[in-house]
C-alpha cells in the first residue's frame, strides 16, 4: 500500500489526540477519536472576511451538523474540509485543517487525492446527465484507473446497497442517472461518493431540495452510514439537526458559538445567540 | 456491511488512494487546449504579416498613390486600387439601404407583430435563406435575375428616376445588367438573413416592461414598436446595420458574377464596375509570377481587410452593448 | 369651459385616434410587407434550382467526370467526392482545434484572457472569405509549388476553427458548475473531469455546432480559388489541384457553354440539397434535446 499521502510514516488512526477542542472536550462521552480537526481558520472571498478564526474538531464515525442562520459560513466551513472552496477564485485561507493528524493543507498535499478521502454530496442532486445508474456510481473508480469488472460490479451493488438505492434500481441499472426521481437521485449521489471509500463524507444540506418522505429516507442513511464514515452535515433544518447528529455545531456570522453535543446544544445552550437561534427567537 | 470496522480497508481499495493517476495529464492537456486557443490569435497574426509582407513591393513603389489612382493596368505597372475601393463602397451601401429596412421590419414582425405559430416557420426559411451559397446567388443572378433586371427593372428605373436632377445621374446611361446595381440587389438579398437575425436578438432584448409601459399610456401597436422598442434598441440595430456591411464589404463570388467586372468608375448605377474582392478573386490566380502584380492584390487584399475588421470591430462593440448576456451568437 | 369647446376637442381627438390606428395597421402592412419580400429570393432560387437543375442529376452526373468544354455528357463524380475529401480534411484539422480552444476558455483561461481571444475568434469570423484563399496562397500554396488539396483544406479549416471555437465554448458554458464539483468531489483529476463529463455532457451540442460549421464552409467557393484551384479531371491526392463542387459551379456558370451551364445548375441543385441536409441534421440533433 502507498505511504499515506507523502508522509514518511504509515498512516495510523491512534495519533495522539490534539488538545481538546473548547467544545467537544466538555462532551458527556468518553472523548471520540478525532477525524477532522480545524485550527483557527479564517477565510475571505476577496475583501469579505467568511470565516473568523473557527476552530473545532468532527468526531470520528459519528454525525455532526453544522447549524447556523443562511451566510453565517457553515457551507464555507464544509468546503474548507475537502479544500473545494479552491474552486472559487479568490479565496484566501489562514489556519490548520487536519484529517486524521494529517495537514491538508501542507504543501505537497494533492487536493485530488485528498478528495478521494473525504466525499461531497451538494444541496442540489447532480448525477451526470449523459451516464447511466450504473456508470455514475462507478465514474469516480473508473476515471482514477480501475478496471477490473470483477472489482467494479461488487462495488456497484455494495455501495447501491449502502445508498439504499439497490432495490429500487438493480433491474434497470442502464437507465440515465437523471431519470430517478429527486431522492433517488440524491441517494444516487451518495452511491457515487462512498464508491470511492472515502473516510469522510460531507453533505451540504444534502435534503433541501426534497419532499418529506424522501427526506426521511435520506435520514436514515445517514443514520446508517455513520457506522462506516465520519459525517459532517450542514443543514438549516434544526429539527434535522437535532433527529440525525450526534454533535452539534452553532455558526453565526462568520464564527463557531458553540459545538457540543445534540442533546446539551438543544436542551441547555450556553450562549444567548444559540439559544435565540434553536428556539426561533433569531432575527 | 462489507466494510469492516476498522479503517484498514482502504489497504486493499482497488483506488491508489495515495498517488496521483498522472502527474502530467493535467499540465499536458492545460497546454494543449492552450495551444490551441492560441491558434486563433496566430491566424490572426500571421494573415497580417503575410498580407503586409506581401504587399511590400507595391507599398514601397507607391506608397498611398495606389490608394489615390484610378488607373489598373497590369501591363503597364499602373495599380490604383480606387475603382475597386468605390465598387466595394457602391454596392455595400446599395446592399445596406435594401436590406436594412427589410430585415428591421421583418424583426420587428417576427417579434412584435406575427402570430406565434408564423414566427418558428419564418425563422426557419431565413436561416435556410442563410444557408444558401454566394456561389448559388451568383448562378442565380446570372441567369434569373440579371437577365429579369435588365429587361423590367431597370428601363423602368430609368425612366422614372433618370429625369431628376441630382439622384438622375446615377440612373442613367446604358443598361448593361451586370453592374453596382445588380452586384447591390443582390449582396442585399445575402446580408438580409444576418442582419434580421441580430436585429431579431436585440428587439428581443427589449424588456417587455418597455412595452407594457408605452401600451398602458394608450399608445397604438405601432407606437409601442416606435417608442419603446426601436428607440430602445436604436444602438444594437445599428450594430445589426454595421455588421451587415461588413457582410457586404467582403461578398466576393455573387459579386465578381454579376458586377461586370471593369476597373472604372462611373455615376450611373446601372454602369460595370469592381470591387476589392471581385478583383482579387479573378485576377491573382492570373498574376503568376509578376512580382508587382501578386503584390498590388496582396494590397487589395490588406486594403479590404483592413476596412472589414473595422467595420466589424465597431459591429462587434454596438452589438454587444446593446445585448446585455456578453455577446451574440451572431456576431 | 364650454360645451361646445369640449366637444370640439373630443372630435379632434377622434380624429387622431382614427389616424393613428390608421398609421398603426400600415406599419403592420409594410412589416408583414417585409417578411414576404425576405423570403420570396428563397422561393425564387429553389424553384429555379428545380427547374433547371433538376433534369441534370441524373447517374452520369455523379458518376463521370466532366466531359471536354462545349461537349454534352459527362458529371461532377470528381468535384462531389473533391469537396468530400476537402471537408473531411477541413473539419479532421480544424474542429479539434475548435473545441480544445472552446475548452480553454471555458475552462481554465481568466474571464479576461476568454474575453480577448472570443473577440479575436469573433474578429477572424468576419474576415472575408476571399481573404483566407490569399493568406493560404502566400502560406501553403508558394512553399509548395502548387495548388493542392492540402492547401484547400487548410483554407477552410481556418474558417472553420472560429466558428467550432464560439459554439462550442457556448455548450460547455452552460454545462451546470455543479456537475465539476461533483466530478472534483470524487476525487477526478481536473483534465478527465473536462473531457469524461463536461465534453461529454455537450457532446450533442459540440457536434451539433461543427455540423453547422461544416455546413457553414461547404459552400465556400472564394478560399478555394487559389488554393484547391480545381480540376476537370478525377484526382484525390494531397498534392495536387481537386476539384470541389462549389468550384466547379463557378467554373461552369461563367463559361460561355449551354451544357456547362446546365450542369452548374444540377451541381448547385446538389450542393444546396446537401447544406440543407446537414442543417436538417442539425436541427434533428437539437430538437432531440437539450445540449
Amino acid at each position: 500500500m502507498n505511504p499515506p499521502l507523502g508522509s514518511p510514516e504509515p498512516r495510523t488512526y491512534s495519533e495522539p489526540m490534539r488538545p481538546p477542542q473548547p467544545a467537544v472536550g466538555q462532551s458527556p462521552q468518553p472523548v471520540r477519536q478525532i477525524a477532522i480537526s480545524v485550527e483557527g481558520l479564517n477565510l475571505w472571498y476577496g475583501k469579505n472576511q467568511a470565516l473568523f478564526d473557527v476552530s473545532l474538531g468532527f468526531p470520528a464515525r459519528s454525525v455532526t451538523a453544522i447549524i447556523g442562520p443562511s451566510g453565517c459560513g457553515k457551507s464555507t466551513l464544509l468546503r474548507t474540509l475537502n479544500r473545494m472552496h479552491e474552486v472559487t477564485p479568490g479565496t484566501r485561507m489562514t489556519g490548520r485543517v487536519r484529517l486524521f493528524g494529517d495537514d491538508l493543507y501542507r504543501s505537497g498535499m494533492d487536493p485530488t487525492i485528498l478528495r478521494r478521502r473525504v466525499g461531497m454530496i451538494f444541496q442540489k442532486s447532480n448525477p451526470f446527465p449523459t451516464l447511466s445508474v450504473r456508470e455514475n456510481v462507478l465514474v469516480g473508480l473508473r476515471l482514477n484507473g480501475v478496471r477490473d469488472k470483477e472489482v467494479l460490479r461488487e462495488r456497484l451493488e455494495e455501495c447501491l446497497r449502502m445508498a439504499a438505492l439497490w432495490d429500487e434500481v438493480k433491474d434497470n441499472l442502464n437507465r440515465p442517472g437523471i431519470s430517478l426521481s429527486g431522492g433517488q437521485q440524491q441517494r444516487l449521489c451518495i452511491a457515487r461518493a462512498i464508491a470511492m471509500r472515502p473516510e469522510v463524507l460531507l453533505m451540504d444540506e444534502p435534503s433541501s431540495a426534497l419532499d418529506p418522505i424522501a427526506t426521511a429516507r435520506i435520514e436514515e442513511l445517514v443514520h446508517e452510514l455513520k457506522e462506516t464514515f465520519t459525517i459532517v452535515i450542514v443543514t438549516h433544518n434544526m429539527q434535522q439537526a437535532a433527529r440525525v447528529s450526534d454533535h452539534t455545531a452553532f455558526m453565526y456570522l462568520g464564527r463557531l458559538i458553540e459545538m457540543g453535543t445534540t442533546q446539551k446544544i438543544f436542551q441547555r445552550p450556553e450562549h444567548r445567540q444559540t439559544e435565540e437561534y434553536i428556539t426561533g427567537r433569531f432575527g | 456491511m462489507p466494510l469492516p470496522a476498522e479503517k484498514t480497508e482502504l489497504e486493499d481499495s482497488p483506488i491508489p488512494v495515495g498517488k496521483a493517476a498522472s502527474p502530467w495529464g493535467n499540465a499536458t492537456f492545460r497546454s494543449v487546449a492552450l495551444a490551441a486557443a492560441l491558434v486563433a490569435v496566430a491566424i490572426l497574426l500571421l494573415l497580417v504579416w503575410q498580407l503586409v509582407s506581401d504587399s511590400l513591393p507595391t507599398l514601397r513603389a507607391f506608397g498611398l498613390k495606389l490608394l489615390a489612382s484610378e488607373d489598373w493596368n497590369a501591363g503597364a505597372e499602373e495599380y490604383g486600387a480606387l475603382p475597386f475601393i468605390y465598387g466595394t463602397v457602391v454596392t455595400s451601401a446599395i446592399a445596406l439601404v435594401l436590406a436594412v429596412p427589410l430585415s428591421i421590419f421583418t424583426a420587428v414582425y417576427l417579434t412584435d407583430l406575427a402570430p406565434v405559430w408564423i414566427r418558428q416557420p419564418l425563422v426557419s426559411l431565413i436561416e435556410m435563406l442563410a444557408a444558401v451559397p454566394s456561389v448559388i446567388w451568383g448562378l442565380w443572378g446570372i441567369f434569373v435575375l440579371v437577365p429579369w433586371l435588365r429587361t423590367a427593372v431597370f428601363p423602368a428605373l430609368r425612366a422614372v428616376l433618370g429625369p431628376i436632377p441630382g439622384v438622375g445621374s446615377l440612373f442613367s446611361g446604358p443598361i448593361f445588367g451586370l453592374g453596382y446595381l445588380s452586384a447591390g440587389i443582390i449582396v442585399a438579398v445575402m446580408i438580409v438573413p444576418i442582419v434580421t437575425a441580430v436585429s431579431r436578438e436585440i428587439l428581443r432584448s427589449v424588456p417587455n416592461l418597455q412595452r407594457e409601459a408605452a401600451y398602458a399610456l394608450g399608445a397604438t401597436r405601432w407606437e409601442v414598436t416606435r417608442i419603446a422598442v426601436l428607440s430602445y434598441a436604436r444602438r444594437g440595430l445599428l450594430g445589426a446595420a454595421v455588421l451587415g456591411l461588413g457582410r457586404a464589404l467582403g461578398e466576393t463570388m455573387a459579386v465578381t458574377m454579376v458586377i461586370g467586372n471593369s476597373p472604372q468608375i462611373s455615376a450611373s448605377l446601372f454602369a460595370p464596375g469592381y470591387t476589392l474582392a471581385s478583383v482579387i478573386a479573378n485576377e491573382f490566380g492570373e498574376a503568376g509570377a509578376d512580382r508587382m502584380y501578386t503584390s498590388a492584390l496582396f494590397e487589395l487584399g490588406l486594403i479590404l481587410l483592413v476596412i472589414t475588421v473595422v467595420v466589424n470591430v465597431g459591429a462587434l462593440l454596438l452589438v454587444r452593448a446593446a445585448t446585455t448576456k456578453g455577446g451574440s451568437r451572431f456576431a | 369651459m364650454t360645451t361646445v369647446e369640449a366637444s370640439g376637442r373630443r372630435l379632434e381627438d377622434q380624429h387622431q385616434h382614427r389616424w393613428r390606428r390608421f398609421k398603426s395597421g400600415a406599419m403592420s402592412a409594410l412589416a408583414v410587407l417585409s417578411a414576404a419580400a425576405v423570403i420570396l429570393p428563397l422561393g425564387f432560387v429553389l424553384f429555379h434550382l428545380l427547374l433547371q437543375g433538376a433534369s441534370s442529376v441524373n447517374v452520369d452526373f455523379f458518376t463521370r467526370t466532366p466531359a471536354a468544354p462545349g461537349s454534352p455528357g459527362g458529371g461532377m463524380a470528381n468535384a462531389i467526392a473533391g469537396s468530400a475529401e476537402l471537408l473531411a480534411l477541413a473539419t479532421a484539422l480544424g474542429a479539434p482545434i475548435g473545441v480544445l480552444g472552446a475548452i480553454y476558455l471555458s475552462e481554465y483561461s481568466s474571464p479576461a484572457v476568454a474575453a480577448s481571444i472570443r473577440f479575436v475568434a469573433d474578429v477572424l469570423n468576419g474576415v472575408p472569405s476571399i481573404i483566407w484563399g490569399v493568406l493560404v496562397f502566400g502560406v501553403v500554396v508558394v512553399p509548395m509549388h502548387g495548388f493542392s488539396t492540402l492547401a484547400g483544406a487548410v483554407a477552410l479549416a481556418i474558417m472553420m476553427i472560429p466558428l467550432v471555437l464560439r459554439t462550442t465554448e457556448e455548450v460547455l458554458l452552460l454545462v451546470p458548475g455543479g456537475y465539476r464539483e461533483a466530478a472534483l468531489a470524487l476525487g477526478i483529476a481536473r483534465w478527465k473531469i473536462v473531457v469524461h463529463i463536461v465534453v461529454r455532457t455537450a457532446s450533442r451540442g459540440i457536434v451539433t455546432g461543427v455540423l453547422l460549421a461544416v455546413a457553414r464552409i461547404s459552400g465556400e467557393t472564394a478560399p478555394l480559388l487559389f488554393t484547391a484551384f480545381g480540376n476537370l479531371n478525377w484526382n484525390l491526392g494531397l498534392t495536387q489541384p481537386i476539384a470541389a463542387l462549389p468550384l466547379q459551379i463557378y467554373t461552369y456558370a461563367v463559361s460561355p457553354y449551354e451544357d456547362w451551364h446546365r450542369q452548374a445548375w444540377a451541381g448547385a441543385l446538389v450542393l444546396i440539397s446537401l447544406i440543407f441536409l446537414l442543417n436538417l441534421s442539425v436541427r434533428f440533433l437539437t430538437r432531440a434535446k437539450r445540449l
